[in-house]
Parts: C-alpha cells; sequence; structure tokens
C-alpha cells in the first residue's frame, strides 16, 4: 500500500505500458536532435533558436520533457522500492524511502516547470 | 508452481531461492499442491549444506551486468537531465550565452561532466532498445539469445563512447 501510493500509475501494468511509451518518444527525439546535428554539425544561434521556436518543435520538447518526468518517476521508484527495503536497511527504511521519492518528485517536477520556461522564453 | 513442475529444477537452487526470497507465500503453495515436494526442499534448506548467499563471490553473468548498468545509467541520468536543460537554457537564451557554452565546452571539468551524461544517455538508450525489442518477443527465448543481445548492446555503446569521446574532447 505505501507502495503504490507514490507510484506514478498506481498500477504495474500501466507503470510498464508508460515506460515503454516515454522511451520510445525519448528515443525518437534524442535520434532527431542527432540527425540534425548531423546535417548541420555547427548551427549558428538564429538557425538553432529557429528550430525550437516553431511551435511543432516546442510541442515535441515538451513531449518529451513529459516523457522523460515519467519515464524517470516509474524507473526512480523502481530502484528505490528495491533497495531501500526493511529487509535490506532496518525499520527506517521505510521513511527513508519515502524522503528520497518525495525529492524525486519534487526534481522531476523542477524539470518540467524549468522545461516550460526555456521553451516559452525563447 | 507450475513453472517449478515444469522446469528441470535441482533442489540446492529450489531451496536457495526459498531463503534468498524471504516468502513465507511460497511455502503456502508448496504445502497446498505437493507435500512431499515442500518436505523435500525445507530439508534442504534446514540442513546445514552452506548456501552461498554473498553476491559480491558469486561470477555473473552478462546479462546480469547488461541489466544492473541500465539502472545505474538511469539513476545517473536523472541528475544528467539538470546538466543537458541547463546547456539546453544557455544554447537559447541569447548570443552571448549561446557563445560561452564553446567556452564552457573547453573546460575540462565541463568536458568529463558532459562526456559522462552522453555516456549513460548513449549505454540507457541502447540497453533500453533491447528491452524494446524482447517486449516484442524477438530474442528472449533462451539465455543463449539473451547473453549475445547483451554482447551486441556492449559492442554498440563500445562505438557509441569512442564517438562521445572523439566529439567531447578533441
Amino acid at each position: 500500500m505505501i507502495k503504490t501510493l507514490t507510484s506514478l500509475g498506481r498500477s504495474g501494468v500501466s507503470n510498464w505500458l508508460v515506460q515503454r511509451l516515454s522511451a520510445v518518444v525519448i528515443t525518437v527525439y534524442l535520434f532527431f536532435i542527432l540527425g540534425y546535428f548531423f546535417i548541420n554539425p555547427s548551427p549558428s544561434y538564429q538557425q538553432w533558436v529557429g528550430l525550437h521556436s516553431s511551435f511543432s518543435m516546442r510541442l515535441f520538447s515538451l513531449l518529451t520533457i513529459l516523457s522523460i518526468a515519467a519515464h524517470a518517476w516509474i524507473g526512480i521508484w523502481c530502484v528505490l522500492t528495491d533497495y531501500i527495503t526493511v529487509r535490506l536497511m532496518g525499520p527506517k527504511a521505510t521513511a527513508m524511502r519515502m524522503i528520497f521519492q518525495l525529492i524525486m518528485i519534487a526534481v522531476t517536477l523542477f524539470y518540467i516547470v524549468w522545461t516550460i520556461d526555456i521553451l516559452w522564453g525563447i | 508452481m507450475n513453472s517449478l513442475y515444469s522446469r528441470r529444477c535441482d533442489w540446492g537452487a529450489c531451496a536457495q531461492r526459498l531463503v534468498w526470497s524471504h516468502n513465507p507465500s511460497l511455502l503456502s503453495v508448496f504445502s497446498v499442491e505437493s507435500e512431499p515436494l515442500y518436505k523435500k526442499v525445507i530439508s534442504v534448506v534446514n540442513s546445514k549444506r552452506p548456501v552461498n548467499l554473498d553476491i559480491g563471490t558469486i561470477k555473473l553473468p552478462i546479462t546480469s551486468y547488461v541489466s544492473i548498468l541500465h539502472r545505474l545509467s538511469g539513476v545517473v541520468l536523472f541528475l544528467a537531465v539538470a546538466l543537458l536543460l541547463w546547456v539546453f537554457e544557455a544554447s537559447l537564451e541569447s548570443q552571448q550565452s549561446f557563445q560561452s557554452l564553446k567556452e564552457y565546452f573547453a573546460n575540462p571539468i565541463c568536458q568529463v561532466l558532459l562526456w559522462g551524461s552522453l555516456v549513460a544517455l548513449a549505454y540507457h538508450v541502447v540497453a533500453g532498445i533491447r528491452h524494446l525489442i524482447m517486449d516484442f518477443g524477438i530474442g528472449e527465448d533462451s539465455f543463449e539469445s539473451g547473453r549475445c543481445s547483451a554482447w551486441i548492446v556492449v559492442a554498440v555503446v563500445a562505438i557509441a563512447v569512442v564517438i562521445i569521446s572523439w566529439w567531447v574532447f578533441l
């Protein structure tokens, strides 16, 4: 119960699916950026801003940071619930894990807000 | 339970798995469906036979290292996102900040941080693609194919590391 409380999708199946869909979005974005640098190895500031100020690119970047957030949330949650356990760390493990999870969630939300700030501040 | 029946299972491994998992619910499954099996496993568990549970002394297959590095690189990437977002912000903020990135990229400490982030990213993506391919049922039929794809991951990442090193340091 205390484990599912901080889980993103509250269920293993939905987490499984979100983890994979978000992975695909992030990978496509990564290969898009790699392709861009392959065609244009050292873009000028104007070219770079031009790329990222278009609405479709902003949407793509936003979708990617949301995917990163979901992916990291699920991934870190898995790692924490595997290693910060009462069996491995003793009775304080549950409290420790909750603190780590809350930090993780705060950092994740901060990343999203930061990215929106960057994208709509161009 | 079915998987325990169908697999050719040696009692030592079974017992070890029980000790390892500390999972009492597993014992109840044994007792309901097969009392003799349950008793046999329990007798092995209770015997004075030494059981090695120190993972540091067990020789792990390549698949284990690929798996644990996928986790490790994921945790590293969670922190690296901050660095990458900072670079992203500087690249878009103004002409000056865009130019200043070139100076940062010449700084050895920044180079090492960037190199580490990109290597973690390359590793996580390549090992992640292996997972996705396996989710489609390809190459997950035998331990041999798993070991083979794990080595492919190592090889592809090695090439990626060479390219990243060349790009960051030269």
